[in-house]
């Protein structure tokens, strides 16, 4: 099984030997599945959460309400386009447009599935790979951030602004975070190019484990979790999805940076939003869930890896990871904006650096015979357990209780319920009582038992 | 990636290289005439985001495809972003005036600045004339990425680490200019804050909004409360409560 993988996952000198037909038949796949994404997703994202909100969602328009996005958007393509008087025109026109560009195209480097035979050609499904895949898909979304922020600057009004200002802080500061947790990934993978890395989360390490040979997962998610953890936070941040929603906040801004849009650029606004998450999605499978390799109980048949099927269990992973965005959406309020920075600063990328030294450590150490390694783990180890057990603990205020507490209020206050809640009876159930006929059964013989 | 490599070191210019070349470099070029010549500052500084995405796909082009996107990502990503944070915070109408404050000073400025962009072009042309570049296969024969990580952690470490130093002893000095410490009695927790709205004294429900709508579009003018009275807790602090004449109230013809 090993051998099929290896024989089955592209590398990057398998990239750039495509006829022009093949690489036009690639670009238009990746751009259906960005804009399919998009039209499913907004239904399922409403679907999801109608059912966890206990109500059915759109169900109106085709099968289980398939064709509701589809119908939005055309409604949308109808609408009057509004041009605010104080906007500034070239800017505002292009904004929406950066941002669905900046999507879309990061899917060229997603890894969709392994090498196939299309015509009788032998080519990776995968748009195109370069070493620095990676980074292309993380430049490409700080250049989204582009689309926002000028979005809400060039609608000159001030709703639109507050939303665009909130979005460049917080982008710039949960890319950092991106960026480092990442980092573990290219430690371990020892690469850049997506398709590299996914090939490098194939094979797990065998483990022996009470006379078994278990198959260690190879996924990053598993084996870097700290990162995996990071990271999926990072994204929802840098898509702008709930709970990090802060730039539309719609409790406070109205829509935030799309306030003045209307019409068709709306529509792309949205497009944006939901390809970014799919892009997001993918780039996470991709880079923590294996790609396209499928999930455990599935390698047991040793044709899963190859072929057309990882396709099937790439998009498989895909929809989960949507489905966590809609779930988390449907689940938590959102953030107030100095929660979001603390979160950021002061946990995400912490987290991130100790990880990273820690993971640098570990590297270091892999190759030394057993005793120094357990020397080189025990040590800093019962380091900070000491320090954990040793730590000064804060001391507890003397609570006082709820009778002095009441004692201790000032005069003036606001009246207080009775401590006790010792309601009285009402009148009405005692008449009731009263009112009722004695019992006419007469007592009978095992009355006393009673 | 291999084969543009293998190009680039020959010296030798592929026709694909020469025409992404041909159609970025008047748009880079574009990008800093319109960032110097543009009025609006937001406009200046996306004029040179175009500049520095055209620079990125040229480093991608000479076989630096690292460099070219941390280019993307640092310069354009972070750096302008932080640029237009700061422009978007001082508005929209901030343009330059027109206004000559030293007469001549455009004409001597153009005049020095192409006469200086000729002696440099100039400069670096003869320079590299002739030139053959040797040995971008071997720096880059590890892999980009490999060939750079290992030069940053052999040769240049010690350079590396004391650029990193002083960037974050800068950003540490610019924070500490811009904090404000206060003691920790000063810092009042939500516990706190919702203890003194509840206190005796205090009025915990929401202040009544000023009655902007019923005789005025000012927001000076109080609210009115049930009993007839004028409501001091409706408008800001800093304004005094007064009944607005007719006059004052009428509108002026200076809304848009």
């Amino acid at each position: 099984m090993t051998t099929s993988y290896l024989a089955q996952a592209p590398s990057l000198s398998d990239f750039g030997h495509d006829p022009w037909w093949l690489v036009l038949g690639k670009i238009v796949f990746a751009f259906l599945v960005a804009l399919l994404g998009t039209l499913l997703g907004v239904w399922f994202e409403r679907r999801v959460v109608g059912f966890m909100q206990v109500r059915p969602g759109p169900n109106q328009l085709g099968p289980f309400g398939l064709l509701q996005t589809l119908a939005d958007g055309l409604k949308m393509a109808f609408k009057e386009d509004i041009l605010p008087r104080s906007a500034d025109k070239v800017i505002y026109f292009f904004a929406p447009a950066i941002s669905v560009i900046c999507a879309v195209t990061a899917l060229s480097v997603i890894p969709f599935g392994p090498m196939v035979s299309i015509f009788g050609h032998q080519t990776p499904l995968q748009v195109t790979d370069v070493p620095v895949a990676v980074l292309v898909v993380l430049a490409l979304s700080s250049m989204a951030v582009y689309g926002i922020v000028l979005a809400g600057w060039a609608s000159g009004s001030t709703y639109p602004l507050l939303g665009g200002l909130r979005s460049t802080a917080q982008l710039i500061s949960y890319e950092v975070a991106l960026g480092l947790s990442i980092v573990a990934v290219f430690m371990l993978a020892g690469t850049m190019s997506t398709s590299e890395i996914v090939a490098a989360q194939a094979n797990g390490t065998q483990l022996s484990l009470l006379g078994f040979d278990i198959q260690a997962p190879g996924w990053y998610a598993v084996l870097l979790f700290p990162s995996f953890v990071v990271f999926f936070i990072s994204i929802v941040g840098e898509t702008n999805r709930p709970p990090f929603d802060l730039p539309e906040a719609e409790s406070e801004l109205v829509a935030g940076f799309m306030t003045e849009y209307s019409s068709l650029k709306f529509a792309l606004i949205m497009l944006s939003e939901y390809v970014a998450m799919v892009t997001m999605s993918a780039f996470t499978v991709t880079l923590f869930l294996g790609g396209w390799h499928a999930p455990w109980p599935i390698t047991m048949w040793s044709g899963a890896n190859s072929g057309w099927w990882p396709l099937l269990w790439f998009f498989a992973k895909v929809i989960l990871m949507v489905f966590v965005f809609v779930w988390l959406r449907g689940t938590l309020p959102r953030l107030r904006y100095d929660q979001l920075m603390r979160l950021g600063w002061k946990v995400l990328i912490p987290i991130s650096l100790v990880w990273i030294v820690v993971l640098a450590g570990l590297r270091t150490i892999d190759d030394w015979d057993t005793q120094s390694r357990m020397y080189a783990i025990g040590i800093p180890a019962g380091i900070v357990l000491l320090a954990a057990l040793f730590w000064p603990s804060r001391k507890p205020q003397p609570q006082p209780s709820l009778a002095e507490q009441v004692e201790n209020r000032p005069p003036g206050s606001f009246p207080l319920p009775p401590m006790d809640l010792q309601v009285p009876p009402s009148p009405r159930t005692r008449r009731m009582v009263a009112e009722r006929e004695p019992a006419n059964v007469p007592a009978g013989q095992d009355s006393e038992e009673v | 990636m291999n084969t543009s490599t293998l190009l680039a070191a020959s010296g030798a210019v592929s026709g694909g290289e020469a025409v992404t070349f041909w159609i970025l470099a008047p748009l880079a070029l574009a990008g800093a005439i319109g960032m110097v010549a543009s009025r609006n500052a937001v406009h200046s500084a996306l004029w040179l985001v175009l500049t520095m995405l055209s620079l990125g796909v040229f480093y991608v082009l000479q076989a630096g495809p690292f460099i070219g996107m941390v280019q993307i990502i640092v310069y354009t990503g972070a750096i302008m972003m932080l640029f237009l944070f700061v422009l978007m915070l001082v508005g929209r109408e901030a343009s330059d005036s027109l206004i000559e404050v030293l007469r001549g000073q455009r004409i001597a400025a153009i005049g020095l600045g192409v006469g200086f962009a000729v002696l440099l072009g100039s400069g670096v042309y003869r320079a590299t004339e002739g030139t053959v570049p040797v040995g971008l296969e071997q720096a880059n024969s590890g892999g980009n990425v490999q060939g750079i990580a290992r030069l940053l952690f052999t040769d240049y470490v010690f350079a590396f680490e004391l650029t990193a130093a002083l960037l974050i002893t800068a950003t540490i000095g610019g924070m500490i200019l811009a904090h404000v410490e206060r003691r920790k009695e000063d810092k009042r927790d939500q516990v706190a804050t919702m203890k003194a709205r509840f206190a005796p004294g205090n009025y915990p429900g929401p202040r009544p909004g000023p009655g902007v709508f019923a005789t005025s579009s000012s927001v000076a003018t109080p609210a009115r409360l049930p009993d007839g009275r004028l409501s001091d807790r409706s408008t800001p602090d800093i304004l005094p409560v007064r009944e607005l004449t007719a006059e004052e109230t009428t509108l002026k013809g200076t809304e848009k």
